[in-house]
């Protein structure tokens, strides 16, 4: 059966780096990525299930790695060869449609006890993705032993990664779960109290993520939200979704700086210059979630945020050249947000600041509790309907059209764009205004 | 020979194409048979001696005024107050006719052993001039006598030790002025009114104020009711700004005006075509605008804008007034009617004008598009008296390139203006609710207005409002050959051709419609019957 594997060769690797020089996904022909027949992986265990990928997402990191330009940092994070795909919906053989939750902690690693993380239900933490009866892999998608959703194969996974899809979900809502769950932990993890003052920084999937996340878990009293989300997005359709998704004010990502400026009331160190930005601010945003993950985007949230603000990277970076200077004087705070687990939800303190109401609610906003973030992701994707962010769908052996439409995302358009592992039959009705490129291997 | 008076000259097939200002280049249109061109009259001659003139008038106020060295004596504050580089357009050749004032001014001063005398550009809200701009207005002597004592300032809204609330008008409009005048013993103010809607009351009432008393008369409101500011008796701006006068005159400040009329000589000879009538072209002419047009087209637009910002115009003293505000002013008034007034019969459907490069508040600098809407619809939509030259409804087509560009040090709050607010509303009155205060009190367009060469922050806004009697009467805005992106941001419509925007506004106006272009330059004020 048809399925992408990535295999480890240099020649293929360094080929692939040098062709993504001319843009993103431009490499997917001639790097380490190759479409082969392979057989279903083996089950680890009985109690894991075999999972038949309906639809499987093209991430960012994806991307990267398909780029060559991951950080080596992972070489011992993950296993080869491995089929890509993380963001999954597909179905269960008693064609109970799932999405899975890919991070491989340790209770799909049988490790007992677990790791620290893991016994606060943290498994994005866990520190033990390289050991147990897996071979090292964050996530299925980077583990030689699960498979991943690139694949008419399909892959196995334990039943703690599996979360049922409602009936009301199309498989273009449900295989948004996965990036939403993503910035779901960013917008819990952020310490937001009602008050302040957002950027967003990129308005690809993960940013729209963020401000869908921002506006749907505010509004139903999950987190406090924020005063004004400003957000950065290079092109018109993006700024036109973000604002639909919630946010205050979508704009270029060079008056980003210039937004958050005015809302923030700070003054710029610079003298006023012919370039867009203002350059580094006195103050700035309380919070700026940096959804690019590049030298130059953390380079301008850490202009833009004030002193003793946060910075989120919800974007992954890899090896980035950063004047660190302003963070230290400035003592920003600058966090990573990577995958998911389980939030504490609810006002802080389960109170609202103050007492004040908080997004015009009063301040009964009850006790915190925990949650899981898929649990939060399948609430904001409801809200927002956020299948209608799948742009395009490609059969599997279309796989370089696929890559190369996902690397250039949103200069053609689009948002998401993902494998189509349906028979043709069995498709859900689509979302209006995707493009369905067909999905018959 | 005797300057001719303006014309109305009515389009027929003989006549040649008619020349319109495009930004940093001219072009040459050909207008649909019958329509209307406005033409100027002719640069009035120059007073033979304008030294003498201005000692004359010094000598001989008008109005309830004693003459100048009758008002000055050992002891007393003078401060000399003067328009800043907002005016004359373009800047004159050396000598400044503010240089010519001045020095009479401070020689008068001297032979009266006056030693307290700071002068004050009087920027309202404007940039602070540079060094060399001020050196123009002034002459070296002055600016070397008085800047390294720092007896020369630039007037500061924002620095309030330095402004005097001096109480409300009878309808509540709060009066806050430059310290300096308002505790002066004589504040002599030097005009150059370029337009009729200069001078007046309106030179200490809005030169010298706050945020706080401009705001009164800088909004929607009184422009939608100032129909049109030039015309002093039919605007609310100067209603506003002439109760604030005269508050200011019962606080005790004595003003002595001194009010110049400058003739429209605008361009120097290489460009002497711009003011001819095109059927009176020589050779000579033809060959300079084929020569210059060519040249343009060539030339980068920041080189071009370069080229154009350094032209020094022969503008040449054709009257000198002084004595008491409103005396002066109502002879300043019909002097600037007699250089530029044209009387126009009936109004039209759609009013065509071409734009130059500059604007009141670009000099040295870009016209951004609120600078163009504000030329447009602001200035030349505004230079007429009694009716509009164009119809309510009406269409009026502005020939501009509108680029999507700002200058980041002089216009710094534009830029979000244009981002910020003109993306979420043109209305006026929308964004004077919404966003005024939040920009008025920006501390970094303070900071940048106080410190560096920035527009104050709530500038935009004032040139927004400026449009907004244009914006309530007309149906519809285009622009030949402008930055669609920009055109549209502001809520006009865009056009390639001048063909196309006669077609887009026969939507509007019909199929027949009539059409009057104002043919600048030199400037001129439409007398509407």
């Amino acid at each position: 059966m048809k399925t992408l594997v990535f295999e480890r060769n240099l020649a293929r690797f360094a080929a692939s780096r040098l062709a993504s020089n001319f843009g993103s996904g431009r490499a997917a022909g001639i790097g380490p990525l190759r479409l082969v027949e392979a057989e279903p992986p083996e089950l680890p265990s009985t109690e894991w299930r075999r999972v038949t990928p309906r639809l499987s997402g093209i991430c960012g990191s994806d991307l990267a790695t398909l780029d060559g330009r991951s950080s080596r940092y992972f070489e011992h994070l993950v296993s080869f060869p491995f089929v890509p795909g993380h963001e999954v919906v597909g179905e269960l053989e008693t064609g109970a449609r799932i999405v899975l939750e890919p991070v491989l902690g340790c209770a799909t690693r049988a490790l007992d006890p677990p790791c620290a993380a893991c016994r606060r239900g943290m498994h994005g933490d866990c520190e033990r993705t390289a050991f147990g009866r897996l071979a090292p892999g964050i996530q299925t998608g980077y583990c030689a032993d699960t498979g991943g959703g690139w694949s008419h194969a399909g892959l196995v996974a334990h039943p703690s990664q599996l979360h049922p899809v409602p009936d009301s979900f199309s498989d273009e809502d449900a295989v948004m779960v996965e990036p939403v769950a993503c910035a779901c932990h960013a917008v819990c993890d952020a310490q937001l109290r009602g008050t302040e003052t957002v950027a967003v920084l990129g308005a690809g999937t993960l940013g729209l993520a963020v401000v869908a996340a921002l506006s749907a878990l505010s509004a139903s009293g999950r987190v406090p939200g924020a005063a004004a989300v400003l957000v950065g997005a290079k092109y018109s359709h993006q700024r036109r979704l973000a604002v639909e998704l919630g946010a205050t004010a979508a704009i270029g990502p060079d008056q980003l700086g210039r937004a958050v400026r005015r809302r923030s009331g700070s003054l710029a160190l610079a003298e006023p210059r012919a370039s867009a930005g203002p350059g580094p601010l006195t103050g700035g945003a309380d919070v700026v979630f940096d959804c690019v993950g590049s030298s130059s985007s953390i380079a301008q949230s850490l202009e833009m945020v004030r002193p003793r603000g946060r910075v989120v990277l919800v974007g992954m970076p890899g090896r980035v050249h950063v004047d660190l200077a302003p963070l230290w004087q400035r003592e920003v705070r600058l966090a990573g947000a990577y995958a998911y687990g389980t939030e504490v939800v609810g006002p802080p303190d389960g109170r609202p600041p103050d007492g004040r109401p908080v997004d015009g609610r009063p301040p009964d906003g009850g006790p915190a509790e925990s949650v899981g973030t898929f649990a939060l992701a399948f609430a904001v994707v409801a809200a927002h309907r956020l299948g209608r962010l799948v742009s395009a769908t490609y059969p599997i052996d279309r796989f370089e059209e696929a890559i190369a439409h996902a690397g250039a995302a949103g200069r053609r358009g689009a948002v998401k764009i993902a494998f189509d592992l349906r028979g043709t039959r069995d498709r859900r009705a689509a979302p209006s205004g995707r493009q369905s490129t067909g999905g018959t291997p | 020979m005797t300057p001719r008076p303006g014309l109305v000259l009515e389009v027929d097939r003989s006549t040649p194409p008619t020349l319109f200002w495009h930004g940093e280049r001219f072009v040459l249109e050909r207008l649909p048979e019958g329509s209307r061109i406005v033409y100027a009259p002719e640069p009035l001659d120059p007073l033979e001696d304008p030294v003498g003139a201005i000692r004359h008038a010094l000598l001989h106020p008008i109005g309830d005024r004693d003459p100048l060295p009758a008002l000055l004596r050992p002891g007393m504050r003078l401060t000399i107050c003067f328009d800043d580089v907002s005016l004359p357009l373009p800047p004159m050749r050396a000598p400044d006719v503010r240089q010519l004032v001045i020095e009479q001014v401070l020689e008068m001063a001297a032979a009266a052993g006056v030693d307290d005398v700071v002068l004050v550009a009087a920027l309202a809200l404007h940039r602070r001039m540079t060094e060399a701009e001020l050196r123009h207005a002034l002459g070296d002597r002055v600016y070397d006598a008085f800047a390294p004592l720092g007896l020369l300032t630039q007037h500061d809204a924002e620095d309030p030790d330095n402004l005097v609330h001096l109480g409300t008008t009878e309808r509540g409009e709060d009066v806050e002025i430059n310290r300096r005048a308002a505790t002066s013993d004589l504040v002599v103010y030097v005009n150059i009114n370029l337009v009729a809607m200069d001078g007046g009351h309106k030179s200490v009432a809005t030169g010298l104020a706050s945020y706080r008393s401009l705001r009164h008369h800088h909004n929607p409101r009184t422009m939608v009711h100032s129909r049109s500011f030039m015309d002093a008796p039919s605007s609310e701006l100067h209603s506003s700004n002439w109760r604030m006068g005269r508050l200011i005159a019962e606080s005790g400040i004595k003003v002595f005006q001194i009010e110049t009329t400058l003739n429209t000589d605008t361009f120097p000879r290489q460009f002497a075509f711009l003011q001819r009538r095109e059927w009176e072209w020589s050779v000579r002419d033809r060959a300079a605008f084929a020569a210059t047009s060519a040249a343009l087209e060539r030339t980068p637009a920041r080189l071009a804008r370069q080229v154009f910002h350094s032209i020094r115009a022969p503008h040449a003293l054709v009257s000198v007034q002084a004595g008491e505000v409103e005396a002066v002013h109502a002879v300043t008034t019909a002097n600037v009617w007699r250089q530029q007034g044209v009387e126009v019969d009936g109004q039209t459907d759609i009013l065509t004008m071409g734009l130059p490069y500059i604007c009141p508040y670009n000099v040295n600098s870009i016209m951004n598009p609120v600078l163009v809407a504000c030329l447009g619809l602001g200035y030349f939509f505004n230079l007429y008296r009694g009716r509009p030259l164009v119809r309510e409804g009406g269409v009026v087509i502005l020939h501009h390139p509108t680029p999507w560009e700002f200058h980041p040090g002089h216009h710094p709050s534009y830029i979000d203006f244009f981002e910020e607010v003109l993306s979420d509303t043109t209305d006026p009155v929308e964004m004077a609710k919404t966003y005024e205060e939040s920009f008025a009190t920006d501390p970094w367009y303070v900071h940048l207005y106080r410190t560096g060469h920035a527009y104050h922050g709530v500038h935009p806004f004032y040139m927004w409002y400026w449009c907004a009697h244009a914006l309530d009467h007309l149906g519809r805005v285009i622009v030949v050959g402008g930055d669609p992106a920009a055109v549209r941001r502001m809520g006009f419509s865009p056009a390639s051709r001048l063909d196309d925007a006669l077609e887009m506004a026969s939507d509007v106006v019909g199929r027949s419609p009539t059409l009057t272009h104002i043919h600048t330059p030199p400037l001129l004020m439409a007398d509407v019957r």
